[in-house]
């Protein structure tokens, strides 16, 4: 048994058909092609023993080893740890237009970590480790801002990164 | 055949029926806006405490502690109380009958009752500030979560009248169609079925056990996976009395008939089937889902568009085909002919108006590759008070000027209040939710009670001060504006009673009203077949998975 529409009505579904259609090809075109997906690794950690060598995940976020280092294949990895109430280290410092990948884990609790004016953000989930592969486009001083409820101190939560020059670029911390 | 089905169903209700029918529909629509009335101050106090200009007012305590009350009251209780209200007066004056039971309608709403004072105590006293979504492995007291669990459950009572109300009918009238207003609240009671077992396992298997000391530990990530299946249906399960007052009460007011009843019934399956499988939009940003998950409900979610639209035609055309019956010439001149002294025909255009911008907003979030600008910044409150507070409350507020002379016998205080009430709400969203947009793209966080503490990052700092200073006047204007509303209602219970001609329910019908509609556009049992595989397709393995990805769990910890 068909339904009754309104031939104008037919133009207009046509229409919707043709925008959701358009939003979902474009949507997937650049997630197939060009590779731009939100950060989704699913890698566990064992949040409770981030500063020890031992256990789940364990010695990649030992205090010894945050910071902003180059990876086996030259990539610059800053390794994070998100904690009431700041993100550490506290000052990161990297190079502009360079392909960075962020790792970071939470201590204790749910954290979100984001720098305004650019697509790094992220949700830090206890268990699990935060990935997100990003590149800066804009020079200076940018906070990086705790973007979910973390307790009463939230408001306090933030770190800064300064993205500098190429050739202004040292890496200050060990390299791996 | 044609034209005995074509009579209008005309059995009157006993006064028992309607008498206790009222009853049921004002205590529940009282809670509702009882919490409304509480809930509206602190909304307009956290933005005056946030704005930073009141530096009295400061105090990271209070400011959590109101803004969990605030969240729960409007975004639990205020809903699901007139839905609840608004479904048993639906039901009872749409299908001609009886409620299936009304001790068990009762039953449930004291459950709820009690859990949203079991659940007050602790948000009150700053005992539950983890705001609406307690998002774990903070912890609030374990009796929060027993009133959130109880408010849920009781929510379930209604599903069952509504539901099995339903049922009889059909059995009853065997072929017929569900009258388009009961198709779609009842539609609305199994969406809230479906998309409350999410928040309900994740409450009932997780937070209770782990917060009274039964459970050592538990995962985040499924906690979020969990709530996230509740998150978006529940927007869903706000909206839809909204859009059915559109459908089925608005073509009456505005003097004409709906554009199309069949199409209604379209848009209703569709906001149905595709509002709960596709949650995790809100985890875009999260470590623990992986990307081809986070696109395959992508894809639904673009679908909502569709019954979204055509929603936005079927009203408009109605609309204008009243418009011009009253004399409104041209492509646009009909618009000037409308009758917006009317509550009805004012709000739904207003709430269309506020639909159109918000749903442009929520495309941004909803983009797979757009989310991480905005996400859990300012824009985020911006758009769901504007889709949630705007569009949706702003209906609700008609619907109650509609039903309460019908209810409550008395005249409605004042129409030209009432009209300048919703004038002033939707002004004072607009004024309040667009600054929130701006500063989400400026790089504001949202869920924060203090911004003075970036000082590091001072331009930043001072580039939203001009966007918190507007919203302080939002904020504001909304505040007057619900209390006039609240005003208006107590007013009306002292006004003389209205004729019992006024007290007449009666919906809309459509300028071809059907006499038969296709089968699957008047089942219940289909579409919830669909719901059961969707769902098992997009969030089967996404829940299964923390079953041996082997996670270390957490321990509980304070805020
Ligand atoms: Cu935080
Ligand atoms: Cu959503």
């Amino acid at each position: 048994m068909a339904i009754h529409i309104d031939p104008l009505e037919r133009k207009w579904i046509i229409m919707i058909a043709a925008i959701v259609l358009l939003t979902w090809v474009l949507i997937i075109y650049y997630a197939a092609v060009q590779n731009v997906h939100p950060p989704s690794n699913v890698e566990v950690i064992d949040s409770s023993r981030l500063h020890l060598a031992s256990g789940v995940g364990g010695g990649e976020f030992m205090e010894d080893n945050l910071g902003v280092h180059r990876d086996p294949d030259g990539l610059l990895v800053v390794t994070m740890v998100a904690a009431r109430y700041g993100f550490y280290p506290q000052h990161i410092e990297v190079p502009v237009n360079t392909p960075v990948r962020f790792r970071i884990a939470s201590f204790d609790v749910l954290h979100g970590i984001m720098i305004p004016f650019s697509n790094m953000n992220t949700m830090v989930v206890p268990g699990y480790i935060a990935e997100v592969n990003t590149s800066f486009t804009k020079l200076g001083d940018f906070p990086l801002i705790c973007d979910e409820y973390c307790g009463l101190g939230h408001a306090y939560m933030y770190g800064m990164i300064k993205i500098v020059p190429k050739d202004e670029f040292k890496l200050i911390a060990g390299v791996n | 055949m044609a034209t005995s089905s074509r009579v209008i169903n005309n059995i009157a209700l006993s006064t028992e029926t309607t008498d206790s029918t009222n009853k049921l529909v004002f205590w529940n629509f009282f809670v509702a806006f009882a919490a409304f009335a509480l809930a509206l101050p602190m909304g307009a106090y956290q933005v005056l405490e946030r704005s930073g200009m009141f530096p009295a007012l400061e105090n990271a305590l209070v400011y959590y502690s109101s803004t969990s009350t605030h969240g729960v009251l409007m975004a639990y209780v205020l809903s699901t109380y007139f839905i609840m209200g608004f479904g048993y007066h639906t039901a009872v004056h749409s299908l001609k009958q009886k409620l299936f039971s009304l001790k068990f309608a009762w039953t449930g709403f004291w459950i709820s009752t009690i859990g949203v004072v079991l659940a007050a105590i602790p948000l009150l006293t700053g005992n539950a500030s983890i705001l609406y979504t307690f998002y774990p492995p903070e912890f609030a007291h374990p009796v929060f979560y027993i009133g959130a669990a109880m408010l849920i459950v009781g929510s379930w009572f209604w599903c069952v009248v509504m539901v099995v109300s339903t049922v009889q009918w059909k059995k009853a009238n065997p072929g017929k169609p569900v009258p388009l207003i009961m198709y779609g609240t009842v539609l609305n009671a199994l969406l809230w079925l479906w998309t409350s077992m999410g928040v309900a396992s994740e409450v009932v298997f997780q937070l209770i056990p782990t917060s009274l000391g039964l459970a050592d530990t538990l995962d985040p990530g499924l906690s979020r996976v969990l709530f996230s299946e509740t998150l978006h249906g529940i927007v869903y399960f706000w909206l839809f009395p909204a859009y059915l007052v559109m459908y089925t009460i608005l073509p009456k007011e505005v003097g004409g008939k709906l554009f199309s009843d069949e199409m209604a019934r379209v848009a209703f399956v569709m906001l149905f089937i595709f509002s709960v499988p596709i949650g995790m939009h809100h985890l875009y940003m999260d470590p623990m889902v992986a990307a081809g998950w986070k696109l395959l409900h992508m894809i639904g979610t673009f679908m909502v568009a569709v019954p979204t639209l055509i929603t936005g035609f079927t009203i408009i055309a109605t609309m204008e085909i009243a418009g011009r019956l009253r004399g409104g010439k041209g492509l646009f001149g009909w618009l000037k002919t409308l009758d917006y002294q009317n509550p009805i025909v004012l709000a739904s255009t207003l709430s269309l108006l506020m639909l159109t911008v918000g749903g442009w907003g929520g495309v941004i979030n909803a983009a797979y590759s757009l989310d991480a600008l905005i996400h859990n910044t300012q824009w985020i409150p911006g758009h769901f008070h504007l889709i949630y507070g705007g569009t949706t409350v702003i209906m609700y507020f008609a619907a109650a000027y509609w039903i309460w002379p019908k209810i409550t016998g008395h005249q409605l205080f004042s129409k030209k209040l009432a009209i300048l009430q919703l004038w002033l709400w939707f002004i004072g969203m607009w004024v309040t939710t667009m600054p929130w947009h701006y500063l989400g793209l400026i790089g504001q966080p949202r869920r924060v009670d203090t911004l003075q503490a970036y000082q590091q990052a001072e331009e930043l700092l001072r580039s939203w001060d001009f966007s918190m200073l507007i919203m302080n006047f939002g904020a504001l204007t909304l505040l007057i504006s619900g209390l006039l509303f609240i005003y208006i209602l107590f007013m009306t219970s002292r006004q003389p009673a209205v004729n019992e001609a006024e007290r007449e329910v009666s919906y809309a019908v459509a300028i071809h009203p059907p006499l038969q509609v296709p089968k699957v556009l008047n089942s219940l049992a289909f579409w919830n077949w669909a719901m059961l595989i969707y769902l098992a397709t997009s969030y089967g393995y996404p829940v299964l998975q923390f079953w041996f990805i082997g996670t270390p769990e957490s321990a509980p910890w304070g805020y």
